[in-house]
């Protein structure tokens, strides 16, 4: 780990201040993945500067749904009493990341901001365009039996690891966003991550100097009718194959509105739109549900050792609905 | 000889603790002075004066590989449940350290305080500043296990977790679970089953599963919860509960379902039957 110097935040504007004045510092939350990073010399910052004293740990409802304090653990929000009865598509994503002991130290806000476990990425010896643009993607002819078949580009074919940011994509959240100057802002949460393109160093649209204060959820009527599935190499404590966060809005046997979100098959939580046009309106069968699937893997594109992604896609997404659909 | 078979992994997971004692000094209470007596007679003074040594360790080894130990102690284990004393911290040398953070918290229920440089985890100040070595570093990127201790009652990874964040906060450690000479339940249920074959990972799995009776009884719930929406306290954990609740700490001997049969018999207070039968 490179020398750096240790803050502490007092308030939320100080934070931002501090970040501001030094270009290479970082803040620290839960740090489960940052000093993962630190010790791999992927990161380097000169300073941290540790928010989590900041009042930002509170989950409480209001007027639209629910928001989630960027600083709450991600197992009290899991375990939230309005978390598991209305929102447990959530406590569901939440409980199939890490281990128990990660969770009571992981943030929300870093949970979002968690980087690919890319295995190149992590290897300073070998080229990666995320950690040094330019370098090259050794992933690409490299063993990629773990990374993208959707929205990769030349730059870069990693996947985005989080699973509970899969449920925030199917509950269509936002992040609200303290700026530099002050004033607040709402990212869209299929705007907040975004794909590697030219520039895979970026993983999402935060600048330096933002600070993640809460993720709000709408309201929705999924409860009853929602499912989290991943499938991974093992049963727990490991990063999804492929993940599907859904839920059905069932107006009697028809579906009033799919919510379909994949994990561990893009650079972001990869919304199922073309799923869940095909479902909107129709009746809630598994044929249905298989034909949707297969609507929304058909423009997958599997590297050399992945293709076994595509069929696994079409029948998580199948059995997650299926099992949103028992409820 | 069964009983000797049976003590021998039990020897071998406190060698840990042992071992690292180095030049600690620890006060015996009468009882262990008795037993180091009985044991080692020619040795009791230099054990009372310069404490445990790992001469003296090897051979307590020797003794218990010849089934003396054994024979000689009942709850032997208790022998070992106490940690080394802590003694005065010492200090690094001024201006060696570039970014250094004072930091008072609370190890084991004794307020502590201890100058840090900032990229020090809370591991490596356990182990290296406070001379607690019984959290022990398996993997340091968080993916084993070994290295949970439990911080403001919850279990954390300390490896992943930096010092200078713990200011206030409050820590326990294996060191920490038993009081004085008796066992925390956990402790000893592990013992009764043989939770462990070389022990590395047992500090970390018995503070893990410490924090998750806690968890348990508070009613949180694990991605195998059959209805997440159904909200109960006072959890009584099956067998998958258990293995999905403790996949955080790896055991690469394998001793996972004598684990979860200590982790039921420590939660139900209830005799578990073991999950093998021994042959001939």
């Amino acid at each position: 780990m490179n020398p750096f110097k240790f803050s502490m935040a007092q308030n939320q504007s100080q934070a931002v201040n501090m970040l501001v004045s030094n270009n290479s510092a970082a803040l620290l939350g839960g740090g489960t993945n940052l000093l993962d990073l630190m010790k791999e010399h992927v990161a380097a910052p000169t300073e941290l500067i540790d928010i989590t004293r900041l009042e930002l740990k509170t989950i409480e409802k209001n007027a639209l749904g629910i928001s989630l304090g960027a600083l709450a653990k991600n197992t009290d929000t899991a375990n939230h009493p309005i978390i598991r009865s209305d929102y447990p598509l959530l406590s569901k994503a939440i409980l199939a990341g890490a281990s128990a002991q990660i969770r009571n130290m992981a943030t929300n806000g870093g949970n979002l901001l968690q980087r690919t476990r890319c295995s190149y990425f992590y290897d300073i010896a070998m080229p990666c365009n995320k950690r040094e643009p330019g370098s090259g993607c050794a992933a690409m002819e490299g063993f990629n039996r773990m990374h993208a078949i959707f929205g990769w580009s030349d730059q870069c074919v990693a996947v985005y690891p989080s699973d509970m940011a899969v449920a925030l994509s199917a509950l269509r959240a936002s992040v609200r966003v303290l700026q530099q100057d002050g004033s607040s802002r709402n990212i869209a949460f299929d705007d907040f991550h975004i794909l590697p393109g030219q520039h895979p160093e970026k993983d999402n649209s935060l600048k330096h100097g933002e600070l993640i204060t809460s993720i709000e959820i709408p309201e929705n009527k999924l409860a009853a009718h929602s499912a989290y599935v991943k499938v991974r190499d093992r049963n727990s404590y490991a990063f999804a194959l492929v993940s599907v966060a859904a839920g059905l809005a069932l107006e009697g046997a028809r579906i009033g509105d799919a919510h379909i979100s994949m994990g561990g098959v893009a650079h972001k939580p990869w919304r199922a739109l073309k799923a869940e046009a095909f479902l909107k309106g129709k009746t809630a069968s598994t044929a249905n549900f298989r034909a949707a699937a297969k609507a929304e893997m058909a423009a997958a594109k599997p590297l050399s050792h992945n293709k076994f992604k595509v069929e696994m896609g079409i029948n998580s997404i199948t059995n997650a609905l299926e099992m949103a659909l028992k409820g | 000889m069964l009983v000797i078979i049976e003590r021998q992994p039990t020897i071998a997971f406190f060698s840990f603790q042992l071992i690292n004692m180095k030049q600690k000094r620890t006060a015996l209470s009468p009882e262990e002075q008795k037993l180091f007596g009985d044991l080692m007679p020619e040795e009791l003074e230099e054990v009372l004066d310069s404490g445990l040594h790992r001469r003296h360790f090897l051979k307590l080894m020797s003794l218990a590989t010849a089934g003396l130990l054994a024979s000689h102690l009942i709850g032997a284990e208790q022998l070992f449940a106490r940690a080394a004393d802590i003694d005065d911290i010492q200090d690094l040398i001024p201006g060696a350290i570039e970014n250094g953070v004072n930091l008072s918290f609370n190890v084991n229920s004794k307020a502590t305080k201890v100058l840090v440089d900032s990229r020090m985890t809370l591991l490596d100040t356990l182990r290296e500043r406070i001379g607690l070595t019984g959290s022990k570093k398996g993997c340091d990127h968080g993916q084993c296990g070994a290295c949970t201790v439990i911080v403001d009652g919850n279990r954390v990874l300390s490896c992943l977790t930096l010092a200078a964040t713990c200011e206030g906060k409050s820590v326990i450690t294996i060191e920490g679970l038993a009081k004085g000479n008796e066992l925390n339940p956990m402790q000893a249920a592990f013992l009764k089953h043989d939770g462990f074959q070389c022990g590395y990972c047992t500090p970390g799995q018995i503070c893990s599963a410490v924090a998750l009776m806690k968890e348990a009884k508070e009613g949180q719930a694990s991605f195998v919860t059959k209805d997440i929406r159904a909200q109960q306290q006072g959890i009584l954990l099956t067998d998958e509960e258990i293995s999905e609740r403790m996949s955080g700490n790896i055991c690469r001997c394998g001793a996972y379902p004598n684990i979860v049969a200590a982790i039921k018999e420590a939660q139900t207070g209830k005799s578990v039957e073991q999950n093998w039968l021994f042959v001939g």
